[in-house]
């Protein structure tokens, strides 16, 4: 081998990883603002964007700013409710779609992966012309039923994507062994489709408490968070919206991180089994 | 995968709600969505909209609004390229040097996806800001000068777009650079290929179906967003998301919003159509 080919298989073998972590640390700088931002007291400043005094101030009282909390809970609710709502009918699609026979499956896979690929202000423009044409009222059901729509189809694929990974052969096992179907899809199927199913509930959960374009255009006078946050930014917002931040963060970094750390767990147990 | 179950229609009965759902709540307010661009542009919410074909709405918001159409094809087009190029990177390194930690670095990736969207968007704002680390640095080694900012310029929303938008790269990206059997390319070693060859020959090629994928869902949102402008940008550069919707909310010109998001719609479908045409011929050669 040359030198110069063995130089670049050294930098192969090194600078790429270390240039992915450099690339996966730049992306965590923002997080880590939010995080020290939670813990800054602005004191008489009107400059929210530097970092003063430390303070425990905005984790004692997160809900100080006048509308705040009650924006972050509505907000919940609606996360919650889009969240069992379109993970219920997108999986129940997912399994229409892998496991059944039907017309028109092109058809229904366009239609499933387009909301994926509008933009939001064009999806979210067009419901509002809807809802004007036919004159209902803008609140919290508008904005469910924006939701609803803009998760089911990461549902659908999710989910689709687990089933199709799926081994037949268990299945057949448990038919084998006189499971009747009803028994051999909540006993074999379903659990064996949970991890997706829970993946795509969290996804779909964090796209609708995190949307602010579709929302802020469907939501006439309700406030979520993301809307609140934004009509503060024009003034400079108050400390406590990274106090919200942090916590969000660390309850999904919880999640998907216990999540992994009990698949390795299980991995282990079956291979020393 | 299909098989026969004790009932034909089943799979309907499995696909109504959903297909129901978007029917009514994607499909049919498209429809809303063109028929309001064609409303007399003379309507407004107090006396009502008629519906008067007005296809001159087309012409006119082109006329009033094409720069902010065109740059925001431009910034979404050199986000994603910025995108593609660290992406790469990131989904390369994780797929091929991860080894055990592969999973737990790609949960990594998703994990700032759950601070909010906004929160993210207004670090940047702080970072980037006058008084920052680093804009003082920069000006430090002269990079840029002492008078010169980064925030409220279209750098800003640049970089702003390729933070928010990066995972949506990363992850089709890493999909299909998982796939690859690492023998293809030993293969390309053993046959004298230098690595720069083996990895334009074999693995670039095949990690195509990742990197279209990982454009179209980078590019398309980016085109539409307006809130990286905003935030991160000067009133002067908007974009068209930012005419958009203050043509709905503000104006509640109705009519122009209409018609200016079907013309950025019809836009993104053709290039996306000529993008897909492109990829496809590349992949035979």
């Amino acid at each position: 081998m040359s030198p110069i080919a063995r130089t670049w298989r050294w930098i192969r073998e090194h600078v790429v990883l270390a240039l992915g972590l450099l690339v996966l640390t730049y992306m965590f700088v923002p997080i880590a603002v939010v995080v020290l931002m939670s813990f800054n007291d602005p004191g008489k400043s009107k400059n929210v964007y530097t970092f003063r005094h430390f303070t425990l101030h905005n984790w004692m009282h997160p809900c100080a700013p006048a509308g705040m909390c009650h924006s972050v809970g509505l907000s919940l609710g609606i996360g919650l409710l889009a969240t069992i709502i379109a993970t219920i009918i997108g999986t129940m699609a997912a399994f229409g779609m892998v496991r059944h026979e039907f017309a028109g499956r092109s058809l229904a896979n366009t239609v499933i992966f387009l909301p994926m690929a509008s933009p939001e202000i064009v999806m979210g423009s067009s419901l509002l012309a809807l809802f004007v044409s036919t004159q209902v009222a803008l609140g919290f059901v508008t904005i469910l039923i924006a939701h609803v729509m803009f998760c089911l189809s990461f549902v659908v694929v999710t989910v689709k994507a687990r089933l199709t990974g799926l081994d037949d052969n268990l299945e057949q096992a448990a038919m084998d062994l006189y499971a009747n179907e009803t028994e051999t899809f909540w006993r074999v199927t379903f659990p064996l489709v949970l991890p997706g199913i829970l993946g795509a509930a969290l996804l779909s959960f964090s796209l609708s408490f995190d949307d602010y374009i579709i929302t802020n255009l469907n939501a006439g006078q309700s406030t979520t968070f993301p809307m609140f946050v934004w009509g503060a930014a024009q003034r400079g917002v108050p400390m406590q919206v990274n106090v919200i931040g942090t916590v969000m963060f660390l309850i999904a970094i919880t999640l998907v991180l216990g999540n992994e750390l009990n698949n390795r767990r299980q991995a282990r147990a079956l291979a020393t089994r | 995968m299909a098989r026969p179950g004790r009932n034909r229609y089943t799979g309907y009965l499995l696909l109504a709600p959903g297909a129901l759902w978007l029917a009514a709540f994607f499909v049919i307010p498209f429809y809303s969505l063109v028929s309001a661009s064609l409303f007399d542009p003379n309507g407004s919410v107090l006396t009502g909209y008629k519906m008067t074909f007005h296809v001159a709405n087309f012409a006119t918001v082109i006329r009033v609004y094409h720069s902010e159409l065109f740059r925001s094809l431009w910034y979404a087009g050199l986000a994603t390229l910025i995108c593609l190029v660290i992406g790469y990177v990131l989904a390369y390194a994780i797929a091929f040097k991860g080894g055990r930690w592969r999973n737990l670095l790609l949960v990594l990736v998703i994990a700032p996806f759950f601070t909010s969207f906004l929160l993210r968007t207004l670090s940047w704002k702080l970072i980037l800001s006058d008084h920052g680390f680093v804009v003082s640095t920069l000006q430090n080694l002269h990079l840029i000068g002492s008078n010169q900012h980064l925030l409220n310029t279209w750098f800003a929303v640049v970089a702003g777009i390729v933070y928010n938008f990066l995972p949506f790269m990363v992850l089709p990206l890493y999909a299909s650079l998982e796939k690859i059997d690492g023998r293809l390319v030993e293969a390309a070693n053993d046959l004298y290929a230098s690595p720069f060859t083996a990895f334009f020959k074999v693995t670039w090629p095949l990690s195509l179906p990742g990197v279209v994928a990982g454009t179209l869902l980078t590019f398309i949102p980016s085109a539409g967003d307006y809130i990286n402008q905003t935030l991160l940008g000067s009133p002067g550069g908007r974009m068209v998301g930012n005419v958009i919707q203050s043509l709905f909310t503000t104006t509640q010109d109705y009519a122009g919003a209409g018609a200016l998001s079907v013309i950025l719609m019809v836009v993104i479908i053709g290039l996306v159509l000529v993008y897909i045409r492109k990829a496809g011929t590349e992949e035979l050669i």
